[in-house]
């Protein structure tokens, strides 16, 4: 077992909308630890108006990520003697997005921007239709098979320098998303993908910086997947002229 | 100045540089037009600040300037690759170190020959 | 800000400009051996229908690779947009295409 007496020294981000600031909790140290646990237990049992968000507590929701020592981690899978620096842990919403109260930000604009670049199922056929056979192996698919599974935890949105410094940026989550849909043999309208990626908060706004790819706690790397989409639209200007 | 933690990795660095080199590089371009066009109107003012050049604060600047010009260079060549041709990482790091392998010896050869 | 065309305009010119640089920079090392002077740069370039047509393409090329870098970097800074990040992106791609113009023609006629 533990050492009872040992305590974190944790800051937490307290305020709503624009304002606010960190306040200090002690909070008892355990041998296993995630940070999720950490805020939970100063929400029960020190400061019980805490607002923060989580739901499976499993790394499957995406619900919880938060700042953690100023990197976005999805705070259920992240264990505290990992990201510990010097006894200290400082946890504030996810960057890029407003904030609504201490730790919940707004994911609105996230799943906006999602949908904005196409993340929404068109299918081509009708449930009349024979159910389409996509072959496990078929190209395509395993270049989809890559980003299907991110959680929407907006870790990458919140990593990304290029969202802070241009408010129409889709983002990674969302570029990625419009990527496995260009892959997807049931998606019959690839230029319609490509086009909702090619205005003017599109996919060639990204520089590049591979944080998305960095601190996506899937492993995903939605960095690769923008860069397939240049590619794609690179060639369908050329093809198209324009 | 601390860099943020959510920065601390080559990729974001190697942007920075290459952002940075970009608008220092765009910034001199004005003044290099400038200078160039003197033959045209004035050749001896040229000639006066192309004899600036042996001082040894110039020459750090020229050498600045050759180095930026450079890094912005590789820098695009990089983003280029990375963009335009689907390879895997292994076979892009073998690319990188490979091109940059052939700078160090070239390099090394130029500055035996000058 | 960059739609594809900006995309396209951009990393186009980063081709063209690509072997450019490389002849620049050896040029440079060459010409720096033993000091510059204005004869001698003129002397290489002045009636070079060459020098003219290789430093021409720079020009333009850069024009354009420099006018949509700095349009980015300022969009990024300030949140710049809409008329005025069009008119600052088409002003600063033709102050340097004149002024480089203005050197082309300076050390390749006259
Ligand atoms: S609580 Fe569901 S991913 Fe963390």
């Amino acid at each position: 077992m533990s050492d009872r007496s040992k305590l974190l020294e944790v800051s937490v981000w307290r305020g709503t909308g624009d304002e606010g600031a960190y306040e200090t909790f002690q909070v008892p140290a355990r041998d296993n630890q995630t940070v999720l646990d950490v805020v939970s237990w100063i929400q029960q049992s020190a400061d019980p108006s805490l607002t923060y968000r989580y739901a499976c507590r499993v790394g499957m929701c995406g619900s919880c990520a938060m700042m953690v020592n100023g990197v976005p981690r999805w705070t259920c899978r992240t264990h505290v003697k990992r990201v510990l620096r010097d006894g200290a842990l400082q946890v504030g919403p996810l960057r890029n997005l407003p904030v609504i109260k201490d730790l919940a930000a707004d994911m609105d604009p996230f799943f906006d921007k999602w949908i904005r670049a196409g993340g929404v199922h068109r299918p081509s056929r009708s449930r009349n239709d024979p159910i389409q056979q996509v072959p496990p192996d078929d190209p395509g698919r395993v270049e989809a098979n890559k980003g299907i599974e991110c959680i929407n935890c907006s870790v990458c949105y919140a990593a990304c320098d290029t969202v802070a410094g241009n408010p129409d940026y889709l983002g990674p989550a969302a570029l990625q998303r419009a990527w496995t849909l260009y892959n997807d043999a049931k998606v019959e309208d690839r230029q319609a993908v490509l086009d909702s990626v090619s205005g003017a908060g599109g996919c060639h706004n990204c520089h590049s910086q591979g944080s998305c790819t960095r601190f996506c706690p899937n492993e995903l790397d939605p960095l690769s997947a923008i860069a397939g989409l240049k590619r794609a639209s690179a060639r369908s200007f050329f093809r198209r002229g324009e | 100045m601390m860099l943020k933690a959510h920065r601390n990795h080559p990729l974001w660095l190697a942007y920075m540089l290459h952002r940075l080199s970009g608008l220092a590089l765009a910034l001199f371009l004005p003044v290099h037009f400038h200078v160039l066009s003197l033959a045209l109107t004035r050749p001896e003012s040229l000639d006066r600040f192309l004899g600036l050049a042996d001082n040894p604060g110039v020459k750090l600047a020229e050498f600045g300037l050759v180095f930026l010009l450079a890094v912005h260079f590789f820098g695009g060549l990089r983003l280029l690759a990375l963009e335009f041709l689907p390879w895997s990482a292994r076979q892009k790091t073998l690319a990188a170190a490979s091109i940059a392998g052939a700078f160090l010896i070239s390099g090394a050869f130029l500055l035996q020959a000058v | 800000m960059l739609n594809i065309r900006l995309y396209m305009a951009q990393r186009l010119s980063a081709m063209v400009m690509a072997p450019l640089v490389l002849g620049h920079i050896a040029v440079m090392i060459y010409a720096v051996q033993g000091g510059l002077s204005t004869a001698e740069i003129l002397g290489r370039t002045q009636g070079s229908v060459w020098w003219f047509l290789f430093y021409g393409s720079f020009v333009l090329a850069v024009s354009v690779h420099a006018a949509i870098g700095l349009r980015v970097i300022l969009h990024e800074m300030t949140g710049l947009r809409g008329r005025w990040l069009e008119v600052f992106t088409c002003g600063i791609g033709v102050l340097l295409l004149i002024m480089g113009a203005r050197a082309v023609l300076a050390v390749t006629f006259a």
